[in-house]
């Protein structure tokens, strides 16, 4: 049995339903980041779990019992918020300390673990601060050092790094993971920060319309993503996503007119023959050269964006198909800049089928 | 710029205009408690007189001196009361509407909304309508002419006004704040009074003086419910209209000393009312 278990959990404001029968199980020390578009119902996950809100239905079970008649402070899971939620009339180390009162520590503890946290975190320089005299990036740390310091058996971060600078986030990024392993917490992170979602979790859940349509390995949910929806929320720059009609040709061969030109789709696609697809080809890829081939589809070199270690390339077939690809960073495209006639090859065994209609996975 | 000079010429003169139309009156009533009843009735009125204390001579030591004779006032005693009503009704309304409007801002419950309106609607009625049939109860339970019977019945006056005061403020804290206080592992109670209140503390500390302002110069209850044992200033003054004439230097002199006590109270609760609610915890 898991450690933290979400049992068709559904919650309605007014009309709209947010959460229609919600499932997740959580090992414990796992990290599972929450991911889904914003108003799609992750912070009111977190709060169901917190106990601040209460499930229209189901139920969530913590440690292998039903924390349905447990208030929030008897839960033992700690929330870092979005909005920081600090004290605005104690200073930082009271704020950080809170916890640790609330479980009546003696002084010589609380100090202790206060600073042992704040100096992990970097803020021990900043403890006799109001949090109005924070920055953004110490009142998210403060925040953050809340929710660890009495080392929870349930963390959850609530879109943590949404308020802070590139800079802090770019360097949290890497820190966090350190810090769960530490704690050795069972960790909830919501994020909108697909790369967040990529670098944190141990597993991905992806929340939309009211339930996960994913649960997996940041790599599986970016290469072996359950639909379309999935698959176009993952990935910088996004998916190509091509409307196709595999045909059967007169050599038993399945093709299809992708920008314009007849491609083969290779052994994959036989079953797909007659049938409305649409084929997902993630930039990278697709290999662009100046040397026609097998495969190749005419395009035009249309836009070329240095992006430091990749290169992102726009391509326009003949029918005006648009075509992303990246490439890993050199000076031969730079040069290229400007409508130059090239080809551009897919490779088709790393190409994703769609059902046109569902959006599912073929 | 000749425009933006004219402009704040403009308003000078009309901030002038208001400051005189309010604060003439206090002035002249300041200038009238030094003043004998002869001086005050002179006609024309002059501003040049002999400053005299002899009013506030009489409220003090309880004794006016009229055309008539010596006559005994109570003053000292009712400015007393005013002050312990005052303070005894803000304290019980505190300690009643702060929990009540904590209740009301944060839980929805049955009825919630109605009961918070029918206490509100406690101050659309005009006092004079619950009057008639309170003396009568008041009279047979054996609370008039007490001070308890008093406190009761100004919670009509304070209570509503604390509650919903008070309630608005618990409504602009973040509730994340005492989310967070409960996940740390603290009661709903704890955070109720670690959290909201001390939070709340400028919009309780507001609420608490206009109750007090208003618990002070109410009147029409006192004036029915009780007798000069336990009336305030309000209706104490109402002696310094007497047999042989009003007496106006009298009047003057204890409508600035009743003044003095809300007067401090402002002052010393203005430092709460500036201090900011939301002190940048929560971004917004």
């Amino acid at each position: 049995m898991a450690y933290l278990e979400v049992r068709g959990v559904a919650k309605s404001f007014g009309k709209r339903k947010l959460l229609d029968g919600l499932s997740l199980e959580v090992e414990q020390g796992e990290c599972v980041v929450v991911f889904g578009p914003s108003g799609c119902g992750k912070t009111v996950l977190l709060r169901i779990i917190a106990g601040v809100l209460e499930p229209d239905q189901g139920e969530v079970w913590i440690g292998g019992k039903s924390v349905a008649d447990v208030g929030p402070e008897a839960r033992g899971v700690a929330m870092a918020f979005q909005n920081f939620a600090l004290y605005p009339h104690m200073d930082a180390f009271e704020n950080i300390a809170s916890p640790l009162r609330a479980r009546n520590r003696p002084e010589e503890e609380v100090k202790q673990r206060v600073h042992e946290i704040a100096s992990l975190l970097r803020i021990d320089h900043v403890l006799d601060h109001l949090p109005k005299q924070l920055s953004n990036g110490q009142k998210q740390r403060t925040s953050l050092a809340r929710s660890l310091v009495h080392g929870p058996s349930v963390l959850m971060l609530d879109d943590p790094l949404r308020n802070v600078d590139a800079k802090i986030r770019y360097e949290m990024r890497l820190e966090l993971p350190r810090v769960f392993r530490k704690f050795h917490s069972t960790v909830l992170y919501v994020t909108q920060d697909y790369k967040e979602a990529l670098a944190l979790g141990d597993r991905i859940g992806v929340l939309m319309d009211g339930h996960f349509e994913q649960v997996d390995t940041p790599v599986a949910i970016y290469g072996n993503p359950n639909n379309r929806r999935v698959a176009s929320l993952f990935g910088d720059p996004p998916i190509n996503l091509f409307p196709i009609r595999p045909e059967r040709g007169s050599d038993g061969a399945v093709h299809a007119q992708i920008g314009g030109q007849r491609v083969a789709l290779g052994p994959r696609a036989a079953e797909l023959a007659g049938r409305d697809c649409v084929l997902g080809v993630r930039p990278e890829d697709v290999a662009f050269g100046f040397e026609p081939g097998e495969g190749g589809i005419p395009v035009e070199l249309a836009a070329v964006t240095p992006f430091n270690v990749r290169t992102v390339t726009l391509l326009k077939a003949s029918d005006a198909t648009e075509i992303l690809a990246s490439r890993p960073e050199d000076n031969s495209l730079a040069a290229a800049r400007g409508h130059r006639k090239g080809w551009a090859r897919i490779d088709l065994d790393r190409a994703l089928f769609f059902d046109a209609a569902s959006g599912a996975r073929l | 710029m000749n425009k933006g000079l004219l402009r704040r010429a403009i308003r000078g003169v009309l901030l002038l205009v208001v400051v005189f139309f309010f604060l003439f009156p206090m002035f002249w009533v300041l200038l009238m408690s030094f003043q004998t009843n002869q001086d005050i009735l002179r006609t024309p009125p002059s501003l040049t007189f002999t400053p005299t204390i002899s009013n506030y001579v009489a409220l003090i030591s309880g004794e006016i001196q009229t055309s008539v004779g010596t006559l005994p006032v109570y003053y000292m005693k009712n400015l007393w009361n005013s002050a312990f009503l005052s303070a005894c009704a803000v304290a019980l309304s505190l300690a009643l509407g702060v929990p009540a409007a904590y209740a009301f801002a944060r839980f929805k419950f049955r009825l919630g909304e109605d009961i918070a309106f029918t206490l509100l609607s406690f101050r659309f009625a005009p006092p004079i309508l619950v009057l008639l049939p309170l003396q009568l109860y008041f009279q047979d339970i054996g609370l008039y002419d007490t001070y308890l019977g008093l406190v009761w019945v100004y919670q009509l006056i304070t209570l509503p006004l604390i509650l919903w005061i008070v309630r608005g403020y618990f409504e602009d804290i973040s509730p994340d704040i005492e989310h967070a206080y409960r996940l740390d592992g603290h009661s709903w109670f704890k955070s109720m009074w670690k959290i909201a209140i001390p939070l709340a503390r400028p919009g309780i500390a507001a609420a608490g003086l206009l109750a007090f302002i208003f618990a002070w110069n109410s009147f029409i209850f006192a004036l029915v419910l009780g007798s000069s044992d336990v009336q305030p200033v309000t209706v104490g003054s109402l002696a310094f209209m007497t047999a042989s004439g009003i007496q106006y230097g009298t009047i003057a002199a204890s409508l600035v000393l009743s003044v003095i006590p809300t007067l401090v109270l402002a002052l010393y609760t203005q430092r709460y009312l500036v201090e900011g609610l939301s002190l940048g915890a929560v971004k917004g």
